[in-house]
């Protein structure tokens, strides 16, 4: 499990590599931002929700089971929109309201 | 490399949990200076950067603080402090308020109160709950955050602390800091053991895989008396996304099957290491594999749970979306964890009293780091780092800050030219890493043996930790970020050693799984209602059996 993040989009600002608890993400010499350590992500989503250009994407590795859809979170106010591209090319998406507590 | 010092009145190490609430908790009592280091960044450092979806440590209505007590007295079998249990558990309702001021989301009724699930949860939105800490702190006008920057060792002479020591592992810079006082809340240990995804997702583990032990680590060195070791612990887990599985047995109800559809939870009974060893069992028998049973929960129940898993492990939640089924069509399988080392939940840490204060002079302990409290969880910590920030205050009133030796400043600054010096290693930090998980995987009692561990083994797997111990004084970093990787496996040996020393010292088996000691594989009440505790004298763990403070008694250090 790890993430993927799109040079093209990327701008550079550097809030996933400030974020990530693991101080994995690097900005390059183009300023954009790669993961230096693909391997050692948690999975904690942090960059993905700091990312102004939503060009951080998270995926299950083959060995837990990933088939290959991608994640990422775009906010709306006290919406955070979960949208999983998945693998056949279907789209699901979940809002939660920051505001609105878990039932269980 | 640069040098930096820096004094301060209060060193806080690790900005999570419980070291963001000492901060607020001094900044509010006193006009003392305050710095934190934290080697991430603290807005989502620690335990909580994915979130948490529930406080699992609340006195409800009609319940006491003893009554909390009680509860994880029993599910350690005995082995707790009593009165730190009680001082923690007193303090949970109030650090709950304060988060709910800070802007954490709990669900209420139409009272207004807070609806609670079972006899100590609350129902919460915590997918932000470390930011919202994180930006509290950030407002105190005498506290400073140094991020990205790792503490590597404390400043201790004659028993006294006097500072840390540390490196900016985004600016290259080789830290000095002095301080009156230090907290230290840097958690648990992770990745000590082979974990259940070795591969690709090895970091898709259940507590931070950046929590390395540091904390633990620097106390064993510097000669500071810790407990409980043994007393691992063993998360059951959705299996491969190592999501937590209270929200499905607590929140929904879900059961605990075997491949038969039998529900055996209750044949081994409910603590947490029994639920674990129930699963381990039911698989050796061949009942495997386990579950958690989902299907025929509502529509309603599915909706919630896939929203409730992305506001903390969202890997679950995809996991779902990508099987094209939801939990109500197909119930979820269940693992148990490596073992980690985590005071948060069992007993193991820092021996300290009811002040947080361990046994180094001007060292106090909070958190996952801190020993003989366990059951903390998220409101527990907080109510740690708000004792142990009290303490600091009241130890810096009475106490001159003093200079820290040269001689330890030069002896930590050649040892980093070292590790960045010529390459002449022919291991890597990850070739090591890996061995270590290895040993402690084959012969401590890791997944490959279901837990279990015999004298024997234990013997071999310190061995093996010692000549790696041996071989990490050779490793070359690159760069900073590879020299924090250095540290940290240094880290995680020293621990390793602490924890192999401690099962082999507990002569019974009191908690399945945790502990498993086939030499001696029943409870021995008569002999062993003790703390097993230890220090490191002239490079040995010594081992020290204590009595056990419970009924009222308070325990406070006399040396």
């Amino acid at each position: 499990m790890s993430i993927l993040i799109d040079r093209t989009k990327c701008v550079g600002c550097g809030k996933c590599h400030d974020v990530c608890p693991g101080t994995l993400i690097k900005i390059d010499a183009d300023k954009k931002a790669y993961i230096k350590y693909p391997k050692d992500c948690w999975g904690c989503t942090s960059c993905i929700k700091e990312c102004p250009v939503y060009a951080i994407k998270f995926y299950l590795g083959a060995d837990m089971g990933g088939r290959g859809s991608l994640v990422h979170t775009e906010k709306d106010g006290d919406i955070i929109r979960w949208i999983t591209e998945r693998f056949d090319g279907e789209t699901v998406e979940i809002k939660i309201n920051q505001k609105e507590s878990n039932k269980y | 490399m640069k040098t930096e010092r820096i004094r301060t009145d209060i060193l806080i190490i690790g900005g999570g949990t419980a070291g963001c609430y000492a901060a607020m908790t001094i900044a509010e009592h006193s006009d003392a200076m305050v710095l934190i280091c934290e080697k991430a960044h603290i807005k989502r450092s620690g335990c909580l950067a994915a979130g948490v979806n529930a406080l699992n440590a609340y006195i409800t209505e009609g319940r006491t603080p003893q009554d909390y007590v009680d509860y994880a007295k029993k599910d350690a079998d005995g082995i707790v402090r009593e009165d730190l249990l009680l001082t923690m558990s007193e303090r949970l309702n109030s650090v709950t308020e304060k988060l709910e001021q800070l802007g954490l989301v709990i669900l209420k009724d139409e009272n207004g109160k807070y609806v609670t699930r079972g006899n100590r949860n609350l129902k919460i939105n915590g997918e932000n709950i470390k930011p919202i800490l994180a930006a509290a702190v950030e407002k105190l006008p005498n506290v400073t955050v140094l991020n990205h920057v790792n503490i590597t060792d404390f400043a201790v002479s004659e028993n006294r602390i006097k500072g840390a020591f540390g490196i900016g592992i985004e600016n290259d810079t080789f830290y000095i800091i002095e301080a009156n006082a230090v907290i230290v809340a840097t958690g648990g240990a992770a990745g000590l053991y082979k974990p259940n995804n070795p591969g690709f997702s090895r970091h898709k583990m259940w507590y931070p895989p950046f929590n390395t032990g540091a904390g633990y680590a620097m106390g064993i060195r510097a000669g500071a008396e810790m407990t409980t070791f043994e007393m691992r612990f063993i998360a059951l887990r959705c299996k491969d996304t190592i999501a937590p599985t209270g929200t499905l047995a607590q929140g929904v109800g879900a059961k605990q099957i075997n491949s038969l559809g039998e529900v055996y939870e209750t044949k081994y009974g409910l603590t947490t290491s029994e639920r674990v060893y129930g699963t381990v069992n039911e698989n050796l028998e061949g009942r495997g594999p386990c579950y958690l049973r989902t299907e025929s929960i509502t529509e309603e129940q599915n909706e919630s749970l896939m929203k409730a898993y992305l506001n903390m492990a969202p890997s679950q939640t995809l996991k779902w979306i990508e099987s094209g089924k939801k939990p109500s069509e197909q119930n979820v399988e269940i693992e148990g964890t490596e073992p980690y080392i985590i005071g948060g939940h069992t007993a193991s840490g820092y021996w300290v009293d009811t002040n947080r204060a361990t046994t180094i002079k001007g060292l106090f302990a909070g958190g996952d780091v801190a020993g003989g409290c366990p059951q903390k969880y998220v409101t527990g910590a907080l109510a740690e780092g708000e004792i142990a920030g009290f303490s600091a205050v009241e130890f810096i009133k009475q106490n001159n800050s003093e200079e820290i030796d040269e001689e330890a400043v030069r002896s930590h600054a050649e040892e980093i030219e070292r590790f960045l010096g010529e390459d002449k290693s022919q291991f890597t930090t990850e070739q090591l890493e890996e061995a270590m998980q290895t040993v402690m995987d084959s012969y401590a009692g890791g997944i490959r043996t279901n837990y279990r561990f015999n004298e024997k083994q234990l013997d071999i797997a310190d061995e093996k930790i010692v000549q790696l111990e041996k071989l990490s004084e050779n490793l070359h970093a690159d760069d900073f970020q590879e020299l924090m990787y250095i540290y940290e496996l240094r880290e995680r040996l020293t621990v390793c050693r602490s924890v192999i020393a401690h099962l082999k010292a507990r002569h019974e088996t009191r908690w399945h799984s945790f502990a498993e000691n086939l030499d001696y594989p029943e409870k021995d009440d008569v002999n062993w209602r003790k703390y097993v505790n230890s220090r490191l004298e002239n490079g040995e763990i010594k081992i020290i059996l204590r009595d056990l403070t419970e009924g009222g008694q308070t325990y406070e250090h006399f040396n």
